[in-house]
């Protein structure tokens, strides 16, 4: 074989790049709104979802999928920009529902990807506990762009063997003791981590809000989580990642989510997770509906089936996180003694307050001026670090 | 079918060939629009696309494409030093993996097709070939739980009395793992370019007094340095596109050019960011063609 005319194909890509760059005009982007529905139809038979791993387990998809007759499609996300970009994907009528987190609901409300939903077909929604009824991170001038589902806090997972004495400060994870042992999320929100991690440990930074972050406060954080990356083993992008790291003895301490901890303690792994002195980051998650949803009518059977308090239980326990539904306490009792509080279920409004829940990051600080760094600023810095 | 409309059809069919054959650009022309058109559709219209894309926007907060044109995006790639990093990364362990199997491939196919008696030199062929039978995620998984802390190579290098490795998750790793993985497709070229030395040649270096070492370098290593390069084109251009082996084997800061264009299409869903990113394994494969095919690769495959 003999190509000796390369640069005549060259020159022919070349030529055609040209004339599809002079030939491509733009268009232009449509938005639509329907009207909100007053009654849940009969199920189309189908239902398409992306989810965090761990949501849509057998035990709770298999009966609604008897009850209701929608098959349930899930994919897993491994961040809160993957499930962004999967709703965009397709015109965004691929997926029926995401199972969003507060730093992606306001990105998909703003980006037209979600629709608002009637919260009066959702009945058990009056028992969630007030601060997620309607949270500004999936309520907006009054509609409710989905329905909350579970929340709970970024967790301090270490291997009981290794790390001793138990780690009580996030400290754990940026000081040398576990170089080469230490693992941490692949995601760009991890910046908030340090940024909670160094408004106790250095004061005069002024951080008050981990996601409203003045271009001063989001290098300081970036340059921890620059010391930090000599003691990564890996940045994990899916929790399975993380699970097997902790299996196979390479990381021994890292941030980690509930669902990691109750995996390895189920395979009899020697892990303890606990919040740190310093408090956590965490999540409030949101069933939302896409606005060019096919399978609407399952949507809303859907989110009443995981809005019910057995459902809300089995989810809580199965994942370790708390249930919006002030009801699921008397279930998780019933599965588990003393879950109600061990998820802290029926803990006080205090509880709720300590810990910070992930928000996309914007211009507008809180404080009134608008000189933070936007997300798009927190993806380079991110790159910057872990590249 | 009757008599008369079969001559008709013949008939027919030698009109057709006789005009064929009076016009022999016209043949060529039918014969090439075929794969012509596959050409310029598939793949030439995709690089085009991809370049285009390449010279748009997303909107930052929701993510929306922005159809305007802008250098924006390798303004971005030129200006923050990770992406030169990562770019680096990508074009050393290319080169890297790139020499570790030519220096692997070299030995075994002279061995092979030189030495080796027939029979198992037949054996050597399929051996060389198995591998590529079962899949590349298997493969790259296998590696992994070898490389692991707990692994197979650490347990093995204990029993010896050896201590142990840290180079799960690493560069080195991905070294390994790379190496390994587009190894046959080194060997299959030079093998073949061995095979096409006449013994003649390797008789009359003897026959001048030349050495083994000697005949190896004047004689041998000139006539398949073709097949080296060819097999080369392979694994440098396998691993400058990669994005899986990384993401299993890499550690903190491996990352691959491929795994910021995958980054950036399926999770940040910045397409033209992806796009100004991917067209840099374009240039880096384009000057490399070149150079290969100054040392004659294309005639050795």
């Amino acid at each position: 074989m003999r190509l000796a005319r390369i640069d005549w194909v060259l020159a022919a890509v070349l030529a055609v790049m040209a004339v599809a760059v002079t030939a491509c005009g733009s268009s232009s982007e449509t938005s639509s709104s329907a009207s909100l529905p007053t009654k849940i139809g009969t199920g189309e038979g189908q239902l398409n979802l992306v989810a965090w791993e761990g949501y849509t387990q057998p035990q709770w998809v298999k009966p609604f999928e008897k009850q209701s007759g929608c098959v349930v499609h899930a994919k897993y996300a491994g961040s809160s920009d993957e499930m962004v970009t999967l709703m965009r994907q397709g015109g965004g009528s691929q997926y029926d529902m995401v199972s969003a987190s507060g730093d992606a609901s306001l990105r998909l409300i703003r980006g037209g990807q979600v629709a608002a939903m009637n919260v009066d077909l959702v009945p058990e929604w009056k028992n969630f506990i007030p601060q997620l009824q309607s949270p500004t991170h999936n309520t907006v001038d009054g509609k409710h762009y989905g329905i909350s589902l579970q929340w709970g806090p970024n967790t301090l997972l270490y291997n009981t063997k290794s790390v001793q004495p138990a780690p009580t400060s996030w400290s754990a994870i940026y000081s040398p003791k576990y170089k080469g042992e230490v693992t941490v999320p692949a995601n760009p929100i991890q910046i908030a981590d340090a940024a909670l991690y160094l408004s106790k440990t250095q004061p005069s930074l002024g951080i008050s809000d981990p996601y409203e972050l003045t271009e001063a406060q989001l290098n300081a954080a970036a340059n921890l989580l620059k010391q930090q990356r000599p003691l990564i083993k890996k940045y994990w992008a899916l929790a399975s990642d993380e699970i097997e790291l902790f299996k196979n003895g390479d990381a021994v301490i890292g941030a980690a989510w509930p669902y990691q901890y109750s995996t390895l303690l189920a395979d009899k792994s020697p892990v303890k997770q606990l919040i740190p002195s310093e408090g956590a980051t965490g999540w409030a998650d949101t069933w939302m509906l896409a606005a060019h949803a096919k399978h609407p009518n399952c949507a809303y059977k859907w989110v009443n089936w995981v809005s019910s308090p057995k459902v809300q239980a089995q989810q809580a326990i199965s994942y370790g996180e708390t249930p919006v539904n002030t009801k699921a306490c008397a279930d998780m009792e019933k599965i588990e003694k003393g879950s109600c509080s061990l998820y802290h279920a029926n803990a006080p409004a205090a509880y709720f307050a300590t810990i910070k829940f992930w928000k996309t990051p914007v211009a507008e600080c809180g404080n009134g001026q608008s000189n933070c760094m936007d997300y798009s600023k927190w993806q380079q810095k991110w790159t910057e670090v872990t590249g | 079918m009757s008599s008369a409309g079969f001559a008709e059809s013949s008939n027919a069919r030698t009109r057709v060939s006789a005009a064929l054959f009076r016009r022999p650009w016209l043949r060529a022309g039918l014969l090439l629009s075929g794969p012509l058109s596959w050409f310029v559709l598939i793949y030439l219209a995709a690089l085009a696309i991809l370049f285009i894309s390449s010279l748009w926007s997303v909107e930052s907060f929701t993510g929306n494409l922005v159809h305007s044109w802008t250098l924006d995006n390798f303004k971005t790639l030129f200006e923050v030093p990770a992406y030169r990093t990562i770019a680096l990364r990508t074009i050393g362990i290319a080169a890297a993996v790139t020499v570790t199997d030519a220096v692997l491939a070299v030995p075994f196919a002279f061995y092979a097709a030189r030495i080796a008696p027939r029979r198992l030199q037949s054996a050597l062929f399929v051996a060389v070939l198995i591998p590529l039978w079962s899949s590349y995620l298997v493969r790259v998984y296998v590696w992994r739980l070898i490389l692991a802390k707990e692994g197979v190579l650490n347990w093995t290098l204990g029993q010896i009395g050896l201590g142990s490795l840290n180079i799960g998750y690493s560069n080195w790793a991905m070294w390994i793992v790379f190496s390994y993985i587009w190894l046959p497709f080194m060997i299959l070229p030079i093998w073949s370019a061995i095979e096409r030395v006449p013994d003649s040649y390797i008789e009359a270096s003897a026959d001048l007094g030349a050495r083994s070492w000697r005949t190896f370098r004047s004689v041998l290593f000139p006539l398949i340095l073709p097949g080296i390069a060819a097999g080369s084109i392979f694994t440098f251009s396998l691993t400058l596109g990669d994005y899986i082996t990384p993401t299993l084997v890499g550690g903190a800061g491996s990352d691959f050019i491929g795994n910021v264009v995958y980054q950036n299409v399926g999770v940040a869903s910045n397409v033209p960011f992806a796009a100004a990113f991917a067209t840099v394994p374009l240039v880096v494969m384009g000057i490399y063609l070149l150079i290969a095919r100054r040392l004659g690769a294309f005639e050795a495959l």
